[in-house]
């Protein structure tokens, strides 16, 4: 199956130079004593019907990204820009909390934890049905219609709405969240590690579903995930981010089978495969240390204190995020000369 | 294959329930598993499955309304005089007393486990030096500067640097990959012939985890001790075991060495398992196998087969009816499937 959207859709969304500095405080006044710079000058583009990936490490700002395209955070700086259903675009960033409303019917997020996301007070019909009844000020049995219907298509028996989540086991408990998410008809879904909760034979069923979804209501996603394997079966792009910052972005078959960023190929390497014959044929990069810390990051490539390729110019100059040609971003100065291995594929 | 003396434990029929208000959760419904000394054995399957329940039975560390009902676990004893090892008396530790003087001799010393949340398993009101040390001192016979000295050198072994100033950071003080090392000194600061890894990646990130596997790959060669590694990951099973036990609702349904479970998998539930995980080096935009259903309720077990509403191959009026046995298909290849029930034949 491959319904990739055409290379010129129109782009959906335009995240440019955003930044989300959060202030470290301390001491009795409360003074700001520095910087997390949890996201730090990342910009990307999700064109319309696709599914872009944002992968990292915990702490890398692929969260932090995501809540700031919805504006559940205020961003330091930078631009987004959303581009309406008549063709105009307009900069998210930019707008008031009452201007917004418009868009939060259009940009809807499903959370990672389908255990603490849904409020246990209210039954199936009230969470699903409150975007509804909020926004489109539906009551009654036209409510109730609505999210029998919304119900059926995630694949949930609308009998069973007036039940409370704790009857729910993971996966039904992350359709319910799904079908809250589709309730207003969305163009752009965050979807911020939705199947990371979930069990291996359940997760397959949440990830097919989302495929389908996509599919009938012409939705772009912006996939926020730590597991590769995932990544690599729902997404049209990827975008890899370290410590706040992208360090590459291409189609995610690129991605995969010729890295051109150290970070994404010792990623890539420390992906288990589930076949204990290639146990020993692979190249395994094992990072040392940890992530840096994104409030006294590296000089020059934050990445450079466990790059096995650093060379004298990576500790002293960042490098930018630019183009190899296709499209391939990459954000490192030897991008060119480095041979990466990447996944083989089958 | 199957001789004695290789053998460290042997859980036979165990049943580990938990008796609450709204029922009995048979968590651990008639478990049967082989370990063999110095081996690995992965214990895959879901969340609810029994794995973690039969890794704390095996420690005599579970929590209440849960006990063992009934089972056997037999654990062979390494004594080692004169620096030899030899092999030791046989104890049931199903029989032991939580609590008693017998499972706390062996608990932490022969047989350790690190567990899932590197954040939670240590306390956060003592250094990790003194956490390690509290072990060492319950079960040798050192001084407290011997028994630091150890920790410091176990610290090292773990891959922490600077550990003469590390151990006496608090947990706070060090990073998730870091505490799961500090855990994995702990365990083995006794020189156990079996160490239990509950979900020991699950918490982290890929890299860290790919360093911890290393780490717990190069202990075990270096100290020979025996893994047991539970996991919902196949991935990290694939990487890492010499044997791998599949589970479903309590019950093992299908063990072999891991080239035949990735390979040759017999049961429907290991093949549908193998076939919904998503592997790296496929196209992109592809649709997964996924299995039917949802793992059912606790307190309610389908009857028969207990995987029969959600499996492919299932046979009406035979599957809902009849529990399966645990039969040999081959080699150290034992599968307990309606399909293979009365079949004799190998591969």
């Amino acid at each position: 199956m491959n319904n990739s959207p055409h290379p010129l859709s129109p782009k959906l969304l335009e995240v440019k130079h955003l930044k989300m500095h959060f202030p470290i405080r301390s001491g009795f006044l409360r003074r700001i004593k520095g910087y997390v710079r949890a996201v730090d000058d990342v910009s990307f583009a999700v064109r319309e019907g696709e599914t872009l990936s944002l992968v990292g490490e915990s702490g890398c700002g692929k969260t932090t990204t995501g809540r700031c395209i919805l504006r559940a955070y205020e961003p330091t700086s930078g631009d987004i820009y959303y581009q309406k259903a008549d063709g105009t675009t307009v900069n998210l960033a930019a707008l008031d909390r009452r201007e917004l409303n418009p868009y939060r019917k259009e940009i809807r997020m499903i959370f990672q934890d389908p255990f603490s996301s849904l409020n246990p007070r209210m039954n199936v019909l009230d969470i699903v049905g409150e975007p509804l009844l909020v926004n489109a000020g539906l009551k009654g049995a036209k409510l109730e219609d609505r999210v029998a219907e919304l119900l059926l298509k995630v694949g949930l028996r609308p009998e069973y709405m007036r039940r409370y989540p704790h009857a729910f086991s993971g996966g039904e408990r992350q359709r319910i969240g799904i079908a809250r998410a589709l309730s207003l008809n969305p163009r752009l879904v965050v979807c911020d590690e939705a199947v990371s909760a979930l069990d291996v034979s359940v997760r397959a069923q949440i990830l097919n579903l989302l495929q389908d979804l996509q599919r009938d209501f012409n939705l772009t996603y912006l996939f926020i995930a730590h597991d590769l394997s995932v990544v690599e079966y729902i997404s049209d792009r990827v975008a890899v981010m370290y410590v706040g910052k992208l360090v590459e972005l291409a189609e995610t078959e690129k991605l995969y089978l010729r890295p051109r960023h150290p970070y994404t190929e010792a990623l890539l390497s420390a992906v288990p495969n589930p076949d204990p014959r290639l146990r020993n044929r692979r190249k395994e990069i094992v990072l040392e240390g940890d992530v840096a810390d994104p409030s006294r990051p590296p000089s020059g490539c934050y990445f450079h204190p466990r790059c096995q390729y650093a060379q004298a110019r990576c500790s002293q100059e960042e490098p930018e995020l630019r183009d190899l040609g296709d499209e391939h971003f990459v954000a490192c100065h030897f991008a060119e000369q480095l041979s990466l291995a990447g996944v083989p594929y089958e | 294959m199957t001789n004695d003396s290789d053998t460290l434990l042997r859980i036979s029929c165990l049943q580990t329930y938990f008796f609450m208000d709204q029922g009995t959760v048979k968590a651990v419904d008639g478990v049967d598993l082989i370990l063999k000394r110095g081996r690995t054995l992965g214990i895959v399957g879901e969340s609810g499955c029994g794995k973690s329940i039969t890794a704390r039975s095996i420690l005599q560390i579970v929590d209440p309304p849960g006990r063992i009902v009934s089972g056997s676990i037999l654990y062979r004893r390494a004594v080692s005089s004169n620096g030899t090892s030899q092999l030791g008396e046989e104890v049931d530790l199903a029989k032991m007393h939580p609590m008693g003087r017998e499972i706390r001799q062996i608990r932490g010393k022969e047989i350790s486990m690190i567990f899932q949340e590197p954040m939670t398993s240590f306390s956060s009101l003592y250094t990790i030096g003194n956490q390690i040390m509290e072990n060492i001192l319950l079960h040798q016979e050192v001084t407290k500067q011997q028994a630091r000295e150890r920790a410091i050198e176990l610290l090292h072994q773990v891959g922490i640097s600077r550990p003469k100033e590390r151990i006496d950071e608090y947990p706070h003080q060090f990073s998730g990959g870091m505490r799961q090392r500090a855990m994995i000194a702990m365990a083995i600061a006794c020189d156990p012939s079996l160490l239990i890894a509950d979900e020991p990646t699950t918490a982290l990130d890929v890299t860290t985890q790919a360093q911890i596997l290393k780490l717990m790959r190069n202990m075990q060669e270096r100290l020979g001790m025996a893994l047991m590694l539970i996991t919902h990951d196949l991935g990290v099973v694939a990487e890492m075991a010499d044997d791998v036990a599949v589970m479903y609702l309590g019950r093992v349904v299908e063990t072999a060495d891991v080239d035949s479970i990735f390979h040759n998998p017999k049961h429907p539930y290991t093949q549908a398992l193998l076939r919904s995980i998503p592997k790296v080096g496929r196209r992109a935009r592809q649709r997964l196998d996924s299995i039917v259903g949802m793992v059912p309720d606790p307190f309610t077990r389908p009857s028969g087969c207990y995987f029969h509403p959600r499996c492919s191959a299932y046979m009406p009026n035979i599957c809902n009816r009849i529990t399966p046995t645990t039969v040999q298909v081959g080699e150290g290849h034992t599968v307990s499937c309606l399909l293979y029930n009365g079949a004799t034949n190998h591969e």
